[in-house]
């Protein structure tokens, strides 16, 4: 799963879609992630990464990419 | 608590003000800032207060000098008071004029309180503002003596024929909070009477149906039964959504008795907009009573009467000797402008609630 | 080093349209502790989903009640509604405070004489008396509130028969200008059929009129309508005096004040619209006291709030059972509790808070019951902090009707605890369990054995 390219994102959580001039706002948790996403880095990479800073475990972190990943496709910001 | 950082020999007020949704169907914001902006006798730092991201006041700078969002009216007067307790520590609020319908029972409500922590507001009793409620300004007319078309409260399909039976056609079929529809039959009558049942609910206001010319007043009440001022306005284009273009004030000293004889029944404290039917035989009948300025209200400014920046001084507890004078026949003319702004502009208010 | 706090990752659209998200911090303050009570205690003791009350609120509230009226008019009498919250210790804490009792049933008449209330502080109310249920109000001295012709005809023909004179009021419907009208229940007063009603029970001789009843609707907020019903009820007992010589003791005002919750649909929360009990007062003393009885003949005014006391005492903590996301996209979180217990979420917007920290980010979103079953939901749209499975959560003002109205459907009925006013939880009414229910069911010989091998 990968962000669509063109995507802007910054260090303050916010997602610019430059294709459809839609903004969005990720909280903490979110914004890290696509920021990983957006370095094109692996699942396991970020999983690793986000359960390192986090007090999460893995099956948690599972069920809740996965959700993101559902709303990152809602919203058109995967490539297909 | 009045800031005197003064530029000039003029003191400089904090003035917090909502409605900056300058846009087709406009709230009266920013037409409020440009008249106290033009006071004569204070500086002002604006202080916008938005519900929106789109606001147009909260990006025209040179206007508003910050924007702050506030919640919206169905969250409660408790959390109104929360945010305004955190803007007012940043940015000490001398006075604040809100400007929408409604949001003005939270503020009313919250009067006491804001006035603790140094934030003046010049609003209505809550009794006062109830009494101008559509639902109750028919007894209101009866009991001051002042025109206003007979209405009846309904419940039921079946009361509509009996009622234009005793006020005849056509009829005025009204929902709870907004839109109304005239109809001449009761077909049409029974339409209107599902349609807005099914969107506004019960009950249905039924009016008399009153033909004539419109017009409107921006008056401006002391709070002591004294008219500070009062400037009739006759709409010269209307857009669709029934709203002025453009108008001219006029000369018509029954409207301004209108005015004065509404404020000394009410001893009504603030601005307010009386929309009047002048019907075919020149009696004027009260439509309606918008409890805030007008959208217009820069008119007043441009009249010679600038009513905004009178009620900063009443706020602030200084006596403001009523006008006497306006120039009959200025004229306002609406435009609309497009503004350029950046989408961080954009994003900040979204996100943090300040710009 | 030490991890951050975790919460899932969410991303929300930045449009005009409805955000809400700045100057909410005291809507979303999490409840931690009921009463100096930690919510997480009461719900590893007493189980998910659990209602909690608030001793120390009814009673500031009743006390508050009564002080309202009382500051206002000499003889005022509460009457604890049993049908809003009939749990025994509820009732008592009520009946400790002063308070009469006021049923509807024969099943709450005996709850209430069992519970110690002196049969002549019972009033019985409704429509449903059987004839056994009026005997036993007879030989008590409770007053019999009547609501209809045919329950006034039997009543006559049974005193016939037991040689006694009961104590009784009539209750009176009549235009307020409200709506609904509530004319289902007692006599019409602009019909005249109230007034017939009067003249038919002191005509038989068999009755002893002592009061009038009125009880003009549910969750009024207008208290002008009382000070109508008030003065219909001042002067058909005006009249009582007048022509028949009668002077009666007391009128009852019914019950129908507000609590602030918030109804579905109204624009302004319940906490700035819903008037108090002191607006109620004022407008129903000043209209008995200006109606022209002497000081000596003022009536006795009786009043049945129900809602209004018990409502805010009442909590429901329950938990997050699951979230997910729906076909459209929204959000939907599950809870352990449902229409079942909280027959009230049908018509307010009940609030709910988290019982536990949280960041700043909310999202819209559905919040469900657990049950198998479409219509199971408590919030159609509510914006609520980002909760995990496992988190807790409290619903406010759950008081009034949820403890009486309440289902066994699918799942059995929890646990209801009452903190003290020392801050001590007491079981009031433990959950029910499979025995419970199964034991009011028969078995069939032929059905006993079944064989699905």
């Amino acid at each position: 799963m990968k962000l669509k390219k063109n995507i802007a994102t910054s260090e303050s959580g916010f997602i610019f879609n430059p294709a459809t001039g839609d903004s969005y706002s990720a909280n903490p948790v979110g914004s890290d992630i696509i920021l990983l996403m957006k370095d094109n880095k692996s699942i396991a990479e970020i999983k690793k990464n986000i359960t390192s800073k986090y007090d999460v475990d893995d099956s948690q972190f599972d069920k809740d990419y996965d959700d993101l990943l559902a709303q990152l496709r809602d919203n058109n910001l995967l490539e297909h | 608590m009045k800031d005197k950082n003064k530029k000039g020999d003029r003191p400089r007020y904090t003035v917090a003000v909502t409605g900056l949704n300058a846009i087709d169907s406009p709230g009266p914001g920013m037409a409020v800032i440009r008249a106290v902006r033009e006071a004569k006798d204070y500086d002002v730092r604006i202080i916008g207060l938005s519900y929106e991201a789109l606001e147009p006041g909260i990006y025209l700078h040179d206007w508003v000098d910050k924007t702050y969002q506030i919640p919206y009216p169905a969250a409660g007067s408790e959390s109104l008071f929360a945010r305004l307790e955190y803007i007012n520590d940043i940015e000490k609020i001398d006075v604040l004029i809100p400007n929408f319908d409604a949001e003005l029972h939270n503020f009313i409500r919250l009067g006491e309180k804001l006035r603790k922590i140094g934030i003046a507001t010049f609003l209505p009793a809550m009794d006062q503002f109830e009494a101008r409620d559509k639902v109750n300004l028919y007894a209101f007319g009866q009991k001051h003596g002042l025109l206003v078309p007979a209405d009846r409260i309904i419940y039921k399909v079946e009361d509509l024929a009996g009622t234009a039976k005793d006020f005849g056609w056509p009829i005025v079929v009204k929902g709870k909070f907004y839109e109304a529809v005239v109809a001449q039959t009761l077909e049409q009558a029974q339409k209107a009477f599902h349609k807005l049942h099914a969107k506004w609910g019960l009950p249905i206001i039924v009016q008399q149906f009153i033909s004539g010319s419109e017009m409107n007043i921006a008056v401006l009440g002391d709070g002591k039964g004294n008219t500070i001022s009062a400037i009739p306005m006759r709409k010269l284009y209307i857009t669709d959504k029934g709203k002025a273009w453009a108008g001219i004030t006029v000369e018509d000293n029954a409207l301004i008795d209108l005015a004065k004889k509404f404020i000394t029944a009410t001893k009504w404290r603030g601005g307010l907009e009386i929309e009047i039917m002048l019907s075919v035989d020149g009696k004027p009948y009260i439509m309606e009573v918008n409890p805030r300025f007008p959208a217009w209200i820069y008119l007043t400014a441009g009249a010679g009467q600038n009513q905004p920046a009178a009620l900063v001084k009443m706020a602030l507890g200084e006596t403001v000797e009523p006008y006497t004078t306006y120039d009959v026949g200025k004229m306002f003319i609406r435009y609309a402008w497009d503004h350029i702004v950046n989408i961080e502009e954009f994003q900040k208010i979204s996100a943090f609630g300040e710009l | 080093m030490a991890k951050l706090k975790y919460e899932r990752p969410v991303i929300k659209k930045l449009n005009a349209g409805l955000m809400n998200k700045f100057g909410t911090r005291t809507e979303f303050e999490p409840v931690k502790h009921i009463d100096g009570v930690a919510v997480k205690s009461l719900i590893e003791k007493y189980g998910s989903p659990v209602f909690v009350i608030s001793e120390r609120q009814m009673r500031r509230n009743y006390q508050n009640a009564v002080r309202s009226f009382k500051t206002r008019y000499p003889k005022v009498q509460f009457a604890w509604s049993y049908k809003t919250n009939y749990i025994n210790a509820v009732c008592n804490v009520f009946h400790q405070e002063g308070s009469w009792g006021e049923v509807v049933s024969g099943f709450e008449y005996n709850k209430a004489l069992r519970n110690g209330v002196p049969g002549n502080k019972i009033i019985f109310n409704g429509p449903d008396k059987s004839e056994q249920d009026l005997r036993d109000a007879i030989k008590n001295d409770s007053l019999i509130h009547i609501d209809h012709f045919d329950e006034l005809y039997s009543l006559i023909s049974l005193c016939e028969t037991i040689n006694a004179k009961p104590r009784v009021a009539i209750r009176v419907n009549m235009d307020t200008g409200i709506y609904p009208m509530w004319d289902r229940f007692g006599f019409n007063y602009e019909n005249g059929s109230a007034w017939n009603a009067i003249q038919k029970i002191i005509g038989s001789g068999k009755l002893r009129l002592v009061g009038l009843h009125s009880h003009i609707g549910t969750f009024m907020l207008a208290p002008s309508a009382y000070s109508v019903a008030a003065s219909k009820l001042c002067d058909l007992m005006w009249h009582c005096k007048n022509q028949h010589n009668l002077q009666l003791q007391y009128i009852d005002l019914g019950g129908g004040f507000p609590s602030q919750n918030t109804l579905k649909g109204s624009y302004l929360p319940g906490t700035d619209t819903v008037p108090s009990i002191d607006e109620f007062a004022e407008a129903i003393t000043t209209t008995i006291l200006n109606f022209g009885f002497k000081t000596e003949e003022l009536p006795l005014l009786i009043l049945e709030t129900g809602r209004a006391l018990i409502d805010d005492a009442g909590y429901l903590l329950g938990s997050v059972l699951a979230n997910k996301r729906l076909a459209d996209g929204r959000r939907a979180t599950i809870m352990d509790f449902g229409v079942n217990i909280m027959f009230t979420s049908f018509w307010y917007d009940h609030k709910i808070s988290p019982a536990q920290d949280f960041t700043h980010h909310t999202e819209d979103q559905v919040v469900y019951g657990p049950l198998c079953m479409n219509i199971d939901c408590i919030r159609e749209s509510v914006s609520l902090p980002l909760l995990n499975r496992g988190d807790h959560v409290v619903v406010h003002k759950v008081g009034a009707y949820n403890m009486t109205q309440w289902m066994q459907f699918i799942a059995m009925r929890p646990n209801v605890v009452m903190i003290d006013m020392e801050q001590t939880p007491h079981l009031i009414r433990r959950a029910e369990k499979l025995d419970d229910i199964v034991s009011l069911e028969e078995m069939p010989a032929y059905l006993k054995k079944i064989d699905l091998k």
